[in-house]
């Protein structure tokens, strides 16, 4: 498992704009968070389908409040915060559907942990919610890696629009997260 | 998807913006105190100076230590074993000096001391101006990411009880320190009250 020292240089570096230590970072921080949920979900008889969704949010939520880092902090204990945080607000939202009834409670505890590991959520399904121009300008920079001046182009709208509906479109797409658990 | 094409991150951001957020609270709580209330009319007096620093350095005293806890409470993890009862030290030295003040007189003068004029005025101003500011405020904290929301939300409130006391007392013409003691002090703790009943539900993210 990554170190504290290890996860902080990969955090440093991708608040300074490097998308490698970044993609790294996030691969790292997802296997944790993972491993992390599952042990608390399988307490509170939940399922690894469920795991996966809190490691998307979690993950979109690093994304969207990476500016609320602070280098000269540790970084575990902000992203276990946060982690923490979905949790509690996730079991909050979904409480109706908490309990299992007791006679499906042998197939949670023998579901194989790796082969529900698909999130339920398919993030090119709910970017069709989205409005035109978030979709256009997330579709062109993270989905496709295109610069943002060719963005701005593609889509019709300055740098900085594309810049702000790729925020705003993150920040939306966190929220369906959000709410198709809440189902 | 995330890491595509990210974009550099400015450090200090979120301290950088709790404090302009509650800069401009301090700006338009004072805006707020000229129009609806007015600077008192005898500020030539040496009294009435020295009262209003004392009643400024109480109020900046609650709002430089709460800031800096909020900036803490805004950043997931920052928080961790930093004791809430810093905030509490400007409350305590006021309410020190003013069972000093309350000592130095004959008991007669007490309920005067304490009940002062205006305390209605005080006591309806200060909320009301802190409505504000805490608006502003909270806006703030919820760019960054508070995970103790009723805690924020508190702080949050005592920030911008202090705000509010510091434009108040540009107006308020009680000066006694049990008065600043019992009604500024009071008056703050019920916008920290407000602010914590407020946070949950503000601050979610």
């Amino acid at each position: 498992m990554a170190t504290e020292a290890e996860l902080k240089a990969l955090m440093a570096a991708s608040l300074d704009g490097d998308a490698a230590s970044y993609r790294t970072l996030l691969d790292r921080l997802s296997r944790r968070l993972r491993a992390y949920y599952k042990g608390r979900l399988a307490r509170v008889g939940r399922s690894a389908t469920e795991a996966e969704d809190l490691v998307q949010e979690v993950l979109f939520a690093v994304h969207l409040k990476r500016h609320t880092y602070d280098t000269r902090e540790l970084f575990t204990p902000w992203v276990h915060t946060i982690a923490r945080y979905k949790l509690i607000d996730y079991l909050r939202r979904t409480r109706s559907a908490a309990s299992v009834p007791i006679d499906e409670g042998a197939e949670v505890m023998a579901q194989d942990d790796n082969a529900d590991a698909e999130s339920s959520h398919d993030v090119r399904k709910l970017l069709g919610r989205l409005p035109e121009k978030m979709r256009c300008a997330i579709e062109c920079v993270k989905l496709e890696g295109r610069s943002v001046a060719e963005a701005a182009v593609r889509c019709g709208i300055s740098e900085s629009g594309v810049k702000i509906n790729i925020h705003r479109g993150l920040q939306s797409l966190a929220a369906f997260i959000a709410r198709e658990d809440q189902k | 998807m995330l890491s595509t094409n990210v974009e550099p991150i400015a450090r200090g951001r979120v301290a950088r913006t709790i404090s302009i957020a509650v800069i401009a609270g301090a700006v338009i709580a004072l805006g707020i105190m000229l129009v609806a209330l007015g600077v008192r009319a005898d500020l030539t007096t040496t009294r009435a100076a020295v009262f209003l620093l004392l009643k400024l350095a109480f109020a900046l005293a609650v709002v430089g230590v709460s800031l800096r806890y909020l900036i803490r409470l805004a950043r997931p993890g920052s928080a961790r074993g930093i004791s809430p009862l810093a905030v509490i030290v400007p409350f305590a030295a006021i309410a020190l000096l003013g069972m000093l003040g309350l000592a130095d007189a004959p008991s007669a003068h007490w309920n005067r001391m304490v009940v002062g004029g205006e305390w209605l005025e005080c006591l309806l101003s200060i909320p009301t101006i802190a409505i504000v500011p805490f608006a502003v405020t909270i806006f703030a904290v919820r760019r960054a990411a508070p995970t103790n929301l009723f805690r924020a939300g508190a702080v949050a409130g005592l920030v911008a009880g202090g705000v509010s006391a510091m434009a108040y007392a540009f107006h308020c013409t009680d000066d006694s320190l049990p008065f600043v003691a019992v009604w500024y002090g009071g008056t703050i703790v019920l916008c920290t009250l407000a602010g914590a009943a407020l946070g949950p539900r503000l601050l979610h993210w």
